[in-house]
């Protein structure tokens, strides 16, 4: 219809009910749009606010009524946040773990999805809904006997617990990989095998290169659920050089809960390597989790 | 995720001469390493701790037989208050997240021009780590200088106290849980896209309405997206912790105590690990059972082939 329509237009008058169905889906076609603008700017409007109230000084900061571009501008709010709290210590200490934990959670839980979609053994189908079981165990049945554990052995106050554990696969993930790596041809695998390539190889050469999406989407879950992780540190990193950017942002919230302008400084810098690294990765990003929201 | 991809090569008895387990567990080992210390063992270890009281000072239990289990029903009211907080907060944020995200997704499959601005949009929430989120919350939700009271300022409304009154504390994590959910979104969205356009061609030859097509076509076929997400939804909310506990800290007059905040209080607040152990326990029968519950009476109504 809408390719028909401008030649419609030129050609010759519209009739009543021709024009009655065009604005009907005009008018369609705009309440969509107001609709989606509306609640599209609400869902922003936390953003704004935490943007527009670093950038104010603090006697703007309470003041009635309420201005979303502030009448005057204090870049310095950033410096002073860095220096309120040891900020560039938590972020080293964040970025520390989510380097590692990512690291683990890629090597850990390629191999293992291999495993599970690649090698036929028996057995297999019986471990792989152990696998899926496991999801539903909530974290608070397995918190108090790990903590006992790490303390135990002297892992508290560092971030062995957070990160070793990723090393041993996730069952999401192994999930979300073994599910890609089911749709890979088998008759790259067999013709690798005629060429006498080990189930090693396989693996490394054409496995790993060919499953390189999954990896990527599974790196970026990784990257986002720890840097945002807050009850991990919350649990085992007790001492302030341990603090992630989470659990010092609270802690200075707890102590100065009036320095809007500093704490959303703070949350900014927080922010914004998120949303930088997302509008790299956006594309596996949405993928990722439309293939997670299961297909087949 | 409910309906595994099968190897069609299960069929068959081919594969079991020719491969030994040996490769298969070789590649599955760190996984079954990794169940074995941090699942298995957590799993039956807090289930013998829920049964001990934790020395405080040498830190070892002592065998105390039901006495927590007995304590938690009969005599311990904030387990009940935060159980109902839980159910409440899961079943409303369950009602709302839905019909919320459905109706977005809805208008983004209608073809709609900048759909990637307003996808990323509607995902936003997902990327804004959750203690700058709950910061900015709290902040926006200041009795007088929040945006939200500012902005009802402007025309001459007092707002409420928002996090601070317990008459709208609940409704207000609540909201904000729903202005987080934008995975469902973008996994409501992918649904929509599969439907045929061509099904809703043949309705609309045979006269069918919008209502009509809502109802018979497009909610059936969207019914595995609506499964996956329910189902991930309520043990995601039960479990539901960080936000609550940083904005509120299950106050005010423990109205927004959830079940999972109640239990870190009492395991590291408390230092009760044999009781929190108990809680925890409940806490998985609990999603167990629900668990069950949903499939048993929605996966025999999701409909996978087209």
């Amino acid at each position: 219809m809408a390719v028909l329509r401008p030649a419609l237009a030129n050609s010759r008058a519209l009739s009543a009910e021709e024009r009655r169905y065009f604005l009907a889906r005009r008018m369609k076609t705009l309440l969509t749009h107001a609709i989606l603008i509306i609640f599209g700017i609400t869902f922003m409007l936390p953003f704004v606010w935490m943007i527009s109230s670093s950038l104010k000084p603090n006697v703007d900061i309470f003041e009635l009524p309420v201005r979303l571009i502030p009448k005057t501008y204090r870049p310095e709010n950033y410096i002073d946040a860095t220096n309120a709290i040891p900020f560039w210590q938590y972020l080293w200490n964040s970025t520390y773990y989510t380097i590692f934990a990512t690291i683990g959670a890629v090597l850990s839980n390629t191999f293992i999805a291999y495993g599970f979609a690649r090698v036929r053994w028996r057995g297999r189908n019986v471990l792989f809904i152990i696998v899926i079981a496991t999801m539903m165990l909530p974290f608070q049945v397995r918190m108090i006997p790990l903590y006992i554990l790490f303390a135990k052995i002297g892992w508290l106050n560092t971030f062995l617990p957070l990160i070793v554990p990723n090393f041993f696969g996730n069952a999401f993930y192994i999930f979300l990989m073994r599910q890609f790596m089911m749709t890979l041809p088998k008759e790259l695998d067999d013709a690798a095998r005629i060429d006498g390539a080990s189930e090693w190889g396989i693996f490394w050469r054409i496995a790993v290169p060919l499953s390189k999406p999954a990896i990527l989407t599974v790196a970026i879950f990784e990257i986002i659920h720890t840097w945002h992780d807050f009850v991990g540190p919350l649990v085992y990193l007790r001492h302030p050089t341990k603090y992630t950017l989470s659990i010092g942002l609270r802690l200075y919230f707890t102590q100065y809960g009036a320095e809007w302008g500093l704490l959303m400084a703070a949350a900014a810098m927080f922010t914004i390597p998120m949303v930088i690294f997302f509008f790299f990765a956006q594309r596996s990003f949405i993928e990722g989790i439309t293939l997670t929201g299961l297909k087949g | 995720m409910f309906k595994l991809k099968r190897d069609p090569a299960d069929q068959s008895n081919s594969w079991r001469t020719d491969n030994l387990p040996a490769w298969g567990l070789f590649f599955v080992a760190p996984w079954i390493i990794g169940f074995l210390a941090f699942t298995v063992y957590p799993f039956f270890a807090s289930l013998y701790f829920s049964f001990t009281n934790f020395n405080i000072i040498n830190f070892s239990p002592r065998w105390v037989g039901l006495d927590n289990y007995v304590e938690l029903f009969t005599a311990d009211p904030i387990f009940w208050i935060s159980i109902g907080n839980s159910i409440r907060y899961a079943a409303l944020l369950l009602i709302f997240a839905t019909v919320f995200d459905i109706f977005i997704a809805y208008l983004l499959s209608l073809n709609v021009k900048f759909l990637s601005i307003y996808r990323t949009v509607f995902f936003f929430p997902v990327l804004v780590p959750v203690v700058a989120a709950s910061l900015t919350w709290i902040w926006i939700l200041n009795p007088r200088f929040g945006l939200i009271n500012g902005l009802l300022d402007l025309i001459g409304v007092k707002g409420p106290n928002w996090l601070a009154s317990p008459d709208t504390a609940m409704l207000s994590i609540i909201l904000i849980a729903v202005w987080g959910s934008g995975r469902q979104v973008i996994v409501y969205l992918s649904g929509f896209n599969d439907i045929p356009r061509s099904l809703y061609e043949a309705a609309d030859i045979d006269g069918a309405s919008g209502t009509q097509k809502f109802w018979r076509i497009t909610l059936p076929l969207l019914s595995p997206q609506i499964f996956f997400n329910v189902v991930t939804l309520i043990i995601f909310s039960l479990q539901s912790f960080s936000e609550v506990y940083i904005m509120t800290g299950g106050g005010p007059a423990n109205s927004t105590l959830l079940y999972a905040v109640n239990l870190y209080n009492r395991a590291f607040r408390d230092f009760a690990m044999g009781y929190a152990s108990a809680l925890a326990w409940i806490m998985f029968l609990l999603i167990l059972g629900l668990t069950l519950i949903i499939f048993k009476f929605l996966s025999g109504r999701v409909i996978y082939e087209r």
